[in-house]
């Protein structure tokens, strides 16, 4: 016998009482409720605990504020997805030669993503009460190696794409694509379980709230 | 009120002046106190220590004691005992396929509650020093039991009742919630671990400045007293009846050689 | 296809790293002893203890997620045939390949195959309870594959070439100056001047794995959740290793026992609430990576499913038993056990400890394996695991539940029953009875001459000298209570309204 068929019937055999499957009771919260501005206040507050660095401007100030928050990378990494009007601040005449592209067709190799100094993405949701902000690999993210190699990750989060909690944010997105639910930069509190923020992802994490 | 008291093995054969307590209290109150001769004990020692099959007679006996209408409420003072009779029982008897036993075990558990249960859910004190008399002028700290606290859900009733004491000057105890390390035959066949969380529940109430610690369940404080005494501390233990039935005309004396409860030596 | 072939089958039980080779008291003992460890376990314990209540209490909704989770997983297990077999499903229809294993060492010869079939010889690995039970690690070594842990915690666990004493923080029984130490002496390369503070330890692990993470061909991975209607799985993790491990290498090979199937999609924001506050006490872990087969240029794209038995199906198969596998291995049990927190991880022997532990462990082994019927034994049995358990797992009712197993379990095979035995019988004939328990009590005297001028008893023979190493028993009274009350009825043995009383004032 196979083993899946072994394990399979091993697993009837297990259950040969029939046990019943309970109805699933969802009486937690599906909304926060919050109105905009709240949900804003609140996720700043979350990723300020995480030791995230995080900027509230209005949707046209984002190209200054990436451009000042790029001021001192060598070079950097976009997706080829991400709103050009973003990097205006960046662009001089002929563009920014500090800038990688990287593409579907045209992917950088993981040894030159290593000698990049940051990474600037979108997002598709974030969840204000757990300071969360979810990637999902659309074309304004990228894929996931572009947001995890690079020291710094700049990401924008459009204020209309706030949950308050994470149940309302789950339901915005598709669970099938590549996810990457990120709250503040690398952790670990594996000694003497004290949080210390810095290790293998993003040390830096910059998020910039887009009103 | 028709009030059967329901006093645990333990009580019974080693502390009867926290029955004796029991009974005081409820009678100050105005009620009438019966006790089912047939009563033994709840059996919660077999069934934790495997036993279920030799804790089968001893449910059907506590069972076949408290199955009668001679009574309105049983109280015991203590939290585990109740919760062995609310929680255990009916499964004891299930276990051994006696669904008869099981429906009446479970109507005994419906109506017995433990002591600050009774006295704060269905007899309305509030204030113990107003409505009992009960005078305490000693610095005392308090260990909630597991049982009560987890399984019974007690909250802050004890506590409660042991403020509301005239006199009394309480003093909070450090990691409260932590087991003292008894559990039963725990205590013997894990006795090392059992004494090292014995030795902090100790040093905790030490470091409180109490003179004596008080609490809801007598095994527990039997443990604790058991430490204290071999540790050579002066603080002792008291059950929470005992303070509860202390007033200034007749007080709970705490002075000298004093272990919680054994008998004429606790005068 | 899987038919059910209509015999019940006796429960597999499990191998690997499950066993406990001696006894818990034996081996708390010897723990007991290491007072460094008591003090490094007191601290990280009453460390995320407060965190996580913080956090919990900061959710108006936290019973009702724990409602949902319990309920949830109540019902994969009813469902799980199919619910296994409905990932199988998708998981291959989105270009996975699903790989079942009945046991430790099928799981083991499964992934080496795998990772020969690739030409590698070394992995890199994102912590895994899965693997570690299976003993992976080393069976990968004796067959020429060096596999390296990348999580800080199981990473100084391999250097120091010892063995996990938590499930979410290996190295909970070191402090910082024995892991600066161990950095030292074991990894190359190390900065001499290293520190002990937590943040420059952090870095160097970062520089000692960096290299590792961006060469890799071929990684190792557990799973904390598998979706069922899409046949997605997620890794919830912290540092970051996670994502370079599931992200940067070519083969992705995840191990992940078979209960650790959710329904749904919409299952996931009652688990993914659930579980960061329950184990690191944070409101969100910082990653958490969720891939639904092989995206095309993204990612792995060899990808690999190593379903796990290895006594699960055992566990599933004990009525009052099955609901430990609802188990989401967060470790809030073992951070708030007083047993736990001093005798450490070690002394329960399995990759699992503490009180999900003493009850996952026996389940998935058998009550007679090896020492594994002293581990149910080891809990006071006060309750603090039930409550924090995320997904409610009555832990006190199934170590219950297991002490009689193991009893009964002997039953009929000693030849000499034991003190326990002996003493348990002739409690049972006393306290069945007021009349026999009142007949006992007429030798209260004999006990109160025992205990002397001091009025204690402080030492006692056998199984009860545990009692008395560390307690004294108080001098009995000098009548029971039963005794009294009949004097003061004047009936004896008829229960009765009390008549007035006569000693008000007498009492105590």
């Amino acid at each position: 016998m196979s083993a899946r068929d072994d394990i399979l019937g091993r697993i009837r055999s297990a259950l040969r009482d029939g046990p019943e499957a309970p109805q699933i009771p969802r009486k937690y919260r599906a909304t926060s409720g919050l109105d905009q501005a709240a949900l804003i206040e609140l996720l700043v507050d979350r990723l300020i605990d995480y030791k995230a660095h995080v900027s509230v401007v209005d949707a046209v100030e984002v190209p200054t504020r990436i451009a000042e928050l790029l001021a001192d990378a060598k070079c950097y990494v976009v997706p080829t997805g991400l709103d050009a009007g973003w990097l205006a601040g960046l662009d001089h005449e002929t563009g920014d030669r500090r800038r990688r592209l990287d593409s579907p067709a045209a992917p950088l190799p993981v040894a030159e993503l290593d000698g990049i100094d940051a990474v600037v993405t979108g997002s598709a949701v974030a969840v204000a009460e757990t300071g969360t902000i979810i990637l999902d690999g659309s074309p304004n993210q990228g894929r996931r190696a572009i947001s995890l190699v690079p020291d710094h990750h700049i990401c924008v989060v459009k204020a209309a794409d706030i949950a308050g909690i994470l149940p309302d944010a789950l339901r915005r997105i598709n669970g099938t694509r590549p996810l990457t639910m990120i709250s503040g930069p690398s952790a670990t509190s594996d000694i003497e379980l004290e949080r210390v923020e810095g290790v293998h992802g993003p040390r830096k994490l910059d998020v910039i709230i887009a009103r | 009120m028709r009030i059967a008291l329901f006093a645990t093995c333990i009580v019974d054969a080693m502390y009867p002046n926290v029955a004796r307590a029991t009974v005081n209290i409820l009678e100050r109150l105005g009620h009438e106190v019966v006790f089912p001769s047939g009563q033994a004990c709840c059996g919660q020692m077999h069934v934790n220590s495997g036993y279920l099959k030799e804790a089968v007679p001893v449910v059907a006996n506590h069972v076949a004691a408290f199955d009668n209408g001679d009574y309105d409420v049983a109280v015991a003072p203590s939290g585990s005992c109740v919760a062995s009779v609310q929680h255990q029982h009916p499964m004891v008897a299930r276990s051994c396929g006696d669904t008869a036993l099981e429906a009446r075990a479970t109507a005994v558990g419906a109506k017995t509650y433990e002591l600050s249960e009774l006295l704060i859910d269905v007899l309305g004190v509030t204030d113990a020093g107003a409505q009992l008399g009960s005078y305490f002028p000693h610095r005392v700290t308090y260990h909630p039991s597991c049982h009560g606290m987890r399984l019974l859900r007690l909250g802050d009733r004890q506590a409660r009742l042991l403020r509301s004491v005239q006199g009394i000057d309480l003093a909070e105890l450090p990691e409260a919630d932590q087991c003292c390390g008894f559990g039963g035959t725990f205590s013997m066949k894990n006795a090392d671990v059992s004494s090292a969380m014995l030795a902090d529940k100790t040093a905790n109430i030490a470091a409180t400045g109490a003179e004596l610690c008080a609490g809801g369940d007598a095994s527990c404080l039997m443990h604790i007293g058991g430490g204290l005494s071999r540790q050579g501390s002066a603080v002792t233990t008291l059950h929470l009846a005992e303070i509860l039935a202390s007033t200034e005309e007749a007080p709970v004396s705490v002075t000298g050689e004093v272990r919680v409860s054994t008998g004429k030596a606790a005068r | 296809m899987s038919t059910f072939l209509g015999m019940p089958s006796l429960p597999v039980f499990g191998t690997g790293n499950l066993h406990a080779s001696e006894s818990f008291p034996k081996a708390a003992h010897r723990e007991l002893g290491n007072a460094q460890l008591r003090a490094n376990l007191g601290h990280a314990t009453h460390t995320i203890r407060d965190k996580r209540l913080k956090v919990v209490a900061e959710l108006p909704d936290w019973e009702q997620l724990r409602d949902a989770g319990s309920a949830i997983k109540e019902s994969v297990m009813a469902r799980l045939p199919e619910l296994l077999e409905q990932f199988e499903e998708n998981f291959t229809a989105r270009g996975g390949v699903i790989h079942w294993a009945r046991d430790a060492e099928e799981a083991n010869g499964i992934v080496a195959g795998l990772i020969r079939d690739t030409g590698e010889t070394e992995v890199v690995k994102v912590k895994s309870m899965a693997t570690q039970e299976i003993g992976l690690n080393e069976y990968l070594e004796e067959q020429g594959i060096a596999a390296f842990e990348t999580d800080l915690a199981e990473l100084i666990v391999q250097l120091d070439h010892d063995k996990p004493s938590h499930i979410l923080v290996p190295a909970i029984h070191k402090n910082r100056t024995e892991i600066r130490d161990i950095f030292l002496r074991e990894m190359p390369g190390a900065d001499p001047h290293l520190t002990d503070d937590p943040a420059v330890l952090a870095m160097a692990a970062r520089a000692h794995l960096r290299r590792k993470f961006l060469t890799a061909k071929v990684a190792v991975s557990g799973a904390n959740f598998a979706l069922a209607d899409s046949g997605t799985l997620a890794v919830v993790e912290s540092e970051g290793n996670g994502r370079m491990c599931l992200t940067l290498p070519e083969t992705l090979i995840t191990v992940m026992g078979v209960e650790k199937l959710l329904p749904g999609w919409q299952d996931l924001e009652v688990f993914m609430q659930l579980l960061p506050r329950s184990s690191t006490g944070e409101r969100m872990n910082p990653y958490t990576s969720l891939w639904t087969g092989v995206t095309k240029g993204d990612g792995p794209q060899d990808m690999h499913l190593v379903l796990l038995d290895n006594g699960r199906s055992a566990a599933l198969a004990d009525e009052m038993g099955r609901s430990a596998l609802h188990c989401i291995r967060c470790s809030a049990c073992m951070n708030v056990c007083p047993v736990y927190e001093r005798t450490g991880g070690h002394a329960y022997g399995s990759t699992y400890p503490g009180p999900i532990g003493a009850i996952l462990s026996p389940l998935m082994t058998g009550i007679e394996a090896e020492e594994n019927n002293s581990l149910p034994y080891a809990s006071s049995l006060c309750g603090a695991c039930y409550d924090a358990c995320p997904v409610k797992i009555n832990i006190p009712d199934i170590l219950v539940h297991l002490r009689s197993v193991d009893v009964d379990s002997k039953r009929g095979k000693k030849k000499i029953p034991t003190q326990m035995d002996v003493g348990m019988k002739a409690a049972s004939w006393a306290l069945s009875s007021g009349k026999r328990l009142g007949l006992v009590e007429k030798g209260l005297p004999i006990g109160r001459l025992a205990a002397g001028r001091d009025r204690k008893i402080t030492k006692l023979p056998g199984i009860a000298g545990g009692w008395t190493q560390s307690r004294d028993i108080p001098a009995p009274p000098a009548e029971s209570f039963r005794t009294w009350w009949a004097k003061e009825h004047q009936r004896p043995e008829i229960e009765g309204a009390r008549k007035p009383p006569q000693d008000k004032g007498d009492q105590a």
